[in-house]
C-alpha cells in the first residue's frame, strides 16, 4: 500500500517559524511546498521525514518581480506562474520552456521552483536552467541570509548547498544584456519524462554575432546538474554558426560522472548529450538575434 | 426498422454520464461497519527460502486484529485455480496456496497478510515483520532457465519446463527442401514478445463480507468474471455454492488482467470468514506493476519458406512462453491454445507447431488483451515481412498472393482453427487507399533522399475470439440472458458478461430496443450481481457481444413470440400475422389494427384481460453457446519517422480498416480500436516489464515502466468492412482486442523498413534504434 510513514505535520505562518523547526528537527524534518517529488517518496516510503514542515501559508514567498536589473522570483513560486509570466517569457525564454515541458498540468500547478531546486534531482530541468542562466539563489537560516551562487548550489545527487536549518527562500536572475538568448532541450525518459539528458544554454552576441559570453548546463547524463565548462570556453569569442557550435558541443559530456540504467548507458547519454547541447545552443543563439 | 433504428447507430454511451462526473462506485468508494483493512507483505527477492517469519512486534501494534501467513490456510483454504493444469502442472509444478510457503519465486510473492483496524495501520505493521530469508539464484532469461544447470523454481521437477511439444518436422523438413530447390527462399528469425504490464487504471480491490449466523460469504471485487470467482470462492473456501454472491462494482478497466483468481481474494475472503468482519484490500500501483499478472513474454524461433514470387509454402513455430513463476488461471495455455491455433494469421499456408512452457522468477503471466492472439500475429506478420524483405517484394503484395480466398470459408487452418467467414483483400485495399500507400511510397522515397529513415508497415491480422463453443474450457464458455418486459413496457435485462468499459449497458439496450421496436431509454442493462444474473462466464476474449448479445437477442425473440400470441388474442387474428413495428403489433395489411408494445406488456403483467391458457408475465432466460468461434480481421498500414541522431522514433501516420462484422455502436466500436492500438503500439514502442538477473523488479513505477502518452500518437484514421459472421444471429465478431493484435506488428514492421532491416525486437526504443543506425554507419 502507498502510505507514507506516520509524520508530524507543521504548517507555519512565517519563514522564522519554518527556520526554528527545522532547527529542533534538523534532518528528521523536511519542507513540504509543492510536495511533488517530496509525498511520491514518502508513500514508497524512500523518504521518511518525521516532521513536515509545510511552508504554503507563508505570505511573501510567491512572487515574480523586476527589482532593478534583477528579476527576483519567491522560492513558493509555482511553475504555472513561472510558465505564464511574461517578464520572465521575454528575459529568460528558456525557463518557460522549461516549465511548459515539466512533469504534467498537476505538478505545473503544485511544484514550485524553489522546491525543485531545493530537491536537486540529478535530472531535474529547473537546476539546469538555473545554472545556465547563473542564478543567485538566497537562502535564509537562523544566522540570516547568505546567497548562494547556482554554481556552488547543486552540490550532489539530492544534495545542495542549504545547511539543515536553511530554507531556500529566493532565486534571483540577473537581466541579461542585449543580444542574450537562452533555450533548454531534453530527450526524455519516455516512462518518467525526466531529461535522460538535457541542456539548458544562455549566450551573448555582440553586433557582428561573435558570442560574448556563453553559459551551459546538462542535466540527467551525471549525478549532479552540471556546466559544460568546455564547451563555454570553445563558444566565447567565435561566431556561433552550425560548425562552431558543433565543434563546441563535442565536449558538453566531458568531465560528467556519466549515469547508466535502464532508460540509458553512459555511452548513449554521453552522445545524447552532445547533440542536446547542439540543439540547445544553436535555439540558444536564434533566440539572441 | 422503424421506431428505432438503434443497431447501426452512434448514440452516446449511457455508462459515460455516471463515470466522467465521478458518481461510479469502485470497491475503494464502499465502507462498510466494521470492516477491517487488509494489507499484504511481499517478497523483496525474485527467488529465496523462507527460514522464518515473526509477526510479534507486529501483532503488538495497537490496531492489528490478525496476520495470516500460509501456515494459517493450510487445509482451510484451497489452492489458486488453475484452468488446464497439463504436463508437470498435473502433476502440482507451479500450483499454490494463496500464501507462499517455504519459498518465494518472484518480486511481490504474497508472504503475510495483515488485518487490521485501518489502512494506516495494516501498512505500518507490514514493516514489523520480520522474515528471515534466504537468497537464491533466480531464473530470469527464459533460455537460460531451460538449460541444465539453471536455478530451479520447482527443485523436485529437475527442471523449470512444465510443458513441452517437439512433434517431427520430416513433412515441413520436405516442403522447405523442395521450396528451395525450386528457386525459393527460407528465413528463420527469433522474436521476441516482450513481458508487458496491463495497467488498468483501477487497480485490483476487494471486500469480502461473511454472516457467521448464515454461513454467507459476499464479495465486491474489481473482476472481469463474477459467476465464475464466485465458483471458484465457494471450492476453495469450502463453501456451498449457493451461500457465496460476488457482485461486480464499477471497473476502472481489466484488459485481461482481471479475467483471474488472485490470492488476495482468497485471503479477504478467509479473513472476512475468520474474523466476522468485512475485509478491504485495495492494490497500489507499485503492487500491481509487480504482482498483477503480466502479459506477453514469449519468444518464437520461426522459419518461413517462400516461392520467388512470395507464395509461402510452409511455416515452422517454435513458441517459447515465459510463464513466470506460477499458474494462475490461464497461464499455461495462452500460447498453445489461444494463439497457435491462429499461427497462420490471414493466410493459406501449413503450418508446423511446437512449444515449450517455462517457469522463471518473475510475476505469473496470463490474459491481456489478446492473450496469445497477439503473440501468433505478430509471429505471422513478421514471417510475410522476412518474406517480402529478402525477395524484395512488396509487403501488401506479399500478403494478398497468401491470402486465405473468400470461397475458402469456412476455412480451417492448418494450426487448428476454422475461420467463419473472412474477405480479407477488400480491407487490405481500402488501407492502402486511406493511406494513399504508392505515395506514400514515393514520399519514403524521397524522404530516404535527403537521408532521413521513414518506414511504412502493414499488418493484416485475424484474430479468434467471441468464446467460445464446447471444449474451449474446463467449464463451457456460454453466456446468458434474463429479460423481463415489465407492466410499464421497460424492458430489465440481466445479463452474464460483466462489461466494464466495454458499453454494453448501451449496446445491449440497442440490440433490444430495435428488436422491440421500442425507444432505447426504456431499456435497462443490469449485470455483475450473481445474485441476480444468471450464471455467466464474464467479460473477456471479445466475447460479451458475440455470445452475450447472441444470449440476449435470442431471449428477445422468445419474448416476442409470446408477445405476438397475446396481441394475435387482442387483435382476434392469427399469431403469423402478427407483425411489430413503429411500437406496434398489427395485423399484416391491416395496419389499422393495432395494439402497443406497452398494451401487449401491460395485458400480460396484469393478467386479468390474458387470453386463457397463456402463462401471465413477459420474462425468460436463454443460453447460447456459439458452435464456433469468430473471426475479425483487418488491414493497419502504418508510417514512422528515426531521428538519426537520437533514434527517437516517431509514428507520423496510422490508418486502421478493422472487419468486426455488423457493428453495433459505430462509435464505441471506434473507441475499442482506438485503445486497442495505444496499447499495441505502446508495446511496440514503448513498453516493458523488466527484472534484474537475481529478479528483482526494475519497472516497478511510472519513473521506469514506460506508459504511452496521448501526445505520442497521431490521429488514428479508421474505417472498416463488414462481414457478417454466420455462428451467431447478430452477425456480430468482437473487436475488443482487434487493435492491439493489428497495431503492434504494423509498427515492427515500419520500425524494421525504416532502418532497411529484416527485424528488429520490440521495444524501439530510442538508444536501441540510435545503435542500429550507428553499426550501419560505421
Amino acid at each position: 500500500m502507498s502510505i507514507p510513514a506516520p509524520f508530524d505535520y507543521h504548517p507555519v505562518k512565517t519563514v522564522d517559524e519554518a527556520i526554528s523547526l527545522l532547527q529542533e528537527y534538523s534532518d528528521d524534518a523536511k519542507i513540504l511546498a509543492g510536495g511533488h517529488s517530496l509525498i511520491p517518496s514518502m508513500k514508497l516510503r524512500l523518504s521518511q521525514p518525521g516532521h513536515l514542515i509545510d511552508i504554503r501559508g507563508i505570505d511573501g514567498l510567491s512572487y515574480i518581480r523586476e527589482e532593478g536589473d534583477v528579476i527576483a522570483v519567491g522560492a513558493v513560486t509555482p511553475y504555472i506562474q513561472v510558465l505564464r509570466s511574461d517578464l520572465l517569457k521575454h528575459h529568460f525564454v528558456a525557463l518557460t520552456e522549461a516549465a511548459e515541458d515539466l512533469g504534467d498540468q498537476q505538478v505545473r500547478n503544485r511544484g514550485t521552483l524553489g522546491g525543485s531546486l531545493a530537491h536537486s534531482d540529478p535530472a531535474g530541468d529547473m537546476p539546469a536552467v538555473v545554472l545556465a542562466l547563473k542564478a543567485d539563489i538566497v537562502v535564509q537560516g537562523p544566522k540570516g541570509k547568505r546567497t548562494v551562487q547556482a554554481d556552488d548550489f547543486f552540490v550532489d545527487t539530492f544534495l545542495t548547498a542549504l545547511e539543515p536549518d536553511e530554507i531556500l527562500t529566493e532565486i534571483r536572475f540577473k537581466i541579461p544584456p542585449a543580444r542574450t538568448g537562452t533555450a533548454y532541450i531534453k530527450l526524455e525518459n519516455k516512462a518518467s519524462h525526466y531529461a535522460l539528458t538535457g541542456c539548458a544554454a544562455m549566450v551573448t552576441l555582440d553586433t557582428d554575432g561573435t558570442c560574448t559570453a556563453a553559459s551551459v548546463a546538462i542535466t540527467g547524463a551525471s549525478t549532479k546538474t552540471t556546466r559544460a565548462g568546455t564547451v563555454e570556453a570553445e563558444l566565447v569569442g567565435k561566431k556561433l554558426d552550425e560548425a562552431t557550435v558543433a565543434a563546441a558541443a563535442q565536449h558538453a559530456a566531458e568531465g560528467l560522472e556519466l549515469v547508466e540504467d535502464i532508460h540509458g548507458s553512459k555511452a548513449y547519454r554521453a552522445q545524447m548529450t552532445v547533440v542536446m547541447a547542439r540543439r540547445a545552443i544553436l535555439q540558444a543563439a536564434e533566440h539572441a538575434s | 426498422m422503424g421506431i428505432s433504428a438503434m443497431v447501426g447507430t452512434p448514440i452516446k454511451r449511457r455508462e459515460d454520464p455516471r463515470l466522467i462526473t465521478g458518481q461510479a462506485t469502485y470497491v475503494d468508494d464502499m465502507k462498510l461497519l466494521g470492516m477491517y483493512h487488509m494489507a499484504i507483505l511481499r517478497s523483496p527477492y525474485g527467488h529465496a527460502r523462507i527460514v522464518s517469519i515473526n509477526t510479534d512486534a507486529a501483532k503488538a501494534l495497537p490496531g492489528v486484529i490478525k496476520i495470516y501467513t500460509a501456515e494459517d490456510l493450510r487445509g482451510k483454504v484451497g489452492n489458486v485455480v488453475v484452468a488446464v493444469p497439463l504436463g508437470r502442472i498435473a502433476e502440482g509444478m507451479g500450483i499454490r496456496g494463496a500464501l507462499a510457503e517455504g519459498k518465494v519465486r518472484f518480486y511481490g510473492d504474497p508472504v503475510a497478510a495483515v488485518i487490521a483496524d485501518d489502512a494506516y495501520t495494516a501498512r505500518d505493521a507490514l514493516d514489523l515483520i520480520d522474515i528471515e530469508y534466504e537468497p537464491l539464484p533466480a531464473a530470469i532469461d527464459i533460455e537460460k532457465a531451460m538449460q541444465p544447470g539453471a536455478a530451479l523454481l520447482y527443485e523436485e521437477f529437475g527442471t523449470n519446463v512444465a510443458m513441452s511439444s517437439h512433434p517431427p518436422t520430416d513433412e515441413m523438413d520436405k516442403i522447405f527442401e523442395q521450396t528451395v530447390a525450386d528457386g525459393g527462399i527460407v528465413v528463420k528469425q527469433r522474436i521476441v514478445n516482450q513481458r508487458v504490464a496491463p495497467v488498468p487504471m483501477e487497480t485490483r480491490g476487494v471486500i469480502a463480507e461473511y454472516r457467521k449466523s448464515d454461513k454467507s460469504l459476499t464479495v465486491w471485487s474489481s473482476t472481469q468474471i463474477p459467476h465464475l470467482l464466485r465458483n471458484f470462492l465457494a471450492a476453495t473456501l469450502s463453501l456451498p455454492q449457493h451461500q457465496v454472491r460476488v457482485i461486480t462494482p464499477e471497473v476502472g478497466g481489466g484488459f485481461g488482467c482481471k479475467l483471474n483468481y488472485y490470492p488476495e481474494e482468497m485471503v479477504a475472503a478467509f479473513a472476512a470468514m475468520q474474523t466476522g468482519h468485512p475485509v478491504k484490500w485495495i492494490e497500489d500501483r507499485s503492487e500491481n506493476l509487480a504482482v498483477t499478472v503480466h502479459g506477453r513474454d514469449q519468444l518464437d524461433y520461426i522459419e518461413v519458406a517462400a516461392r520467388k514470387d512470395g507464395r509461402v509454402t510452409g511455416l515452422k513455430v517454435h513458441g517459447i512462453s515465459d510463464m513466470g513463476a506460477y499458474c494462475q488461471l490461464f497461464t499455461n495455455v495462452i500460447m498453445i491454445a489461444f494463439g497457435f491455433p491462429v499461427s497462420c494469421g490471414s493466410y493459406d499456408i501449413p503450418v508446423h507447431l511446437s512449444f515449450d512452457v517455462v517457469f522463471t522468477n518473475k510475476a505469473p503471466t496470463d490474459a491481456y488483451r489478446g492473450a496469445g492472439r497477439p503473440e501468433a500475429t505478430y509471429v505471422s506478420e513478421r514471417a510475410m515481412d522476412l518474406v517480402a524483405f529478402n525477395l524484395g517484394l512488396d509487403p501488401a503484395e506479399v500478403r494478398r498472393i497468401n491470402f486465405v480466398q473468400p470461397d475458402q470459408f469456412p476455412y480451417k487452418s492448418s494450426a487448428g482453427a476454422v475461420y467463419d467467414t473472412g474477405n480479407y483483400e477488400p480491407a487490405l485495399d481500402k488501407a492502402l487507399q486511406i493511406i494513399d500507400y504508392k505515395n506514400l511510397r514515393a514520399e519514403q522515397a524521397r524522404k530516404r533522399a535527403e537521408g532521413k529513415l521513414m518506414g511504412i508497415g502493414i499488418s493484416s491480422y485475424i484474430e479468434i475470439c467471441g468464446f467460445g463453443p464446447k471444449g474451449t474450457a474446463p467449464v463451457g464458455l456460454y453466456e446468458s440472458a434474463r429479460v423481463r418486459v415489465e407492466h410499464s413496457g421497460t424492458v430489465m435485462v440481466y445479463t452474464g458478461a460483466s462489461p466494464h468499459g466495454q458499453g454494453e449497458e448501451t449496446t445491449f439496450a440497442q440490440i433490444v430496443a430495435e428488436e422491440f421496436s421500442i425507444p432505447v431509454e426504456n431499456v435497462m442493462i443490469m449485470h455483475g450481481d450473481t445474485d441476480s444474473t444468471p450464471e455467466g462466464r464474464g467479460t473477456y476474449g471479445s466475447r460479451t457481444t458475440a455470445v452475450g448479445g447472441a444470449a440476449l437477442f435470442n431471449a428477445v425473440q422468445k419474448l416476442k413470440e409470446k408477445m405476438k400470441l397475446i396481441a394475435s388474442h387482442i387483435l382476434e387474428a392469427s399469431p403469423s400475422d402478427v407483425e411489430l413495428e413503429d411500437g406496434k403489433f398489427s395485423v399484416a395489411g391491416s395496419p389499422q389494427k393495432s395494439v402497443s408494445f406497452n398494451d401487449v406488456a401491460l395485458t400480460a403483467n396484469f393478467s386479468n384481460t390474458l387470453a386463457p391458457g397463456i402463462e401471465p408475465g413477459l420474462e425468460t432466460t436463454v443460453f447460447f453457446e456459439p458452435e464456433a468461434c469468430v473471426f475479425p480481421f483487418g488491414t493497419y498500414v502504418c508510417s514512422v519517422e528515426i531521428d538519426k541522431e537520437t533514434g527517437e522514433t516517431k509514428v507520423t501516420r496510422f490508418v486502421a480498416v478493422d472487419d468486426c462484422g455488423r457493428q453495433l455502436n459505430p462509435m464505441i466500436v471506434q473507441g475499442q480500436i482506438h485503445g486497442g492500438i495505444a496499447q499495441g503500439i505502446g508495446q511496440a514502442m514503448w513498453e516493458g516489464v523488466e527484472y534484474s538477473e537475481d529478479g528483482q523488479l526494475l519497472t516497478s513505477t511510472f519513473m521506469d515502466y514506460a506508459m504511452p502518452i496521448a501526445e505520442e500518437f497521431p490521429q488514428f484514421e479508421l474505417d472498416h468492412t463488414v462481414t457478417l459472421t454466420t455462428v451467431n444471429p447478430l452477425g456480430v465478431k468482437g473487436v475488443g482486442e482487434a487493435g492491439t493484435i493489428g497495431s503492434t506488428p504494423a509498427i515492427a514492421a515500419a520500425v524494421a523498413d525504416a532502418l532497411g532491416v529484416a527485424h528488429v525486437d520490440m521495444p524501439f526504443r530510442a538508444e536501441k534504434m540510435w545503435k542500429i543506425i550507428h553499426q550501419q554507419k560505421g
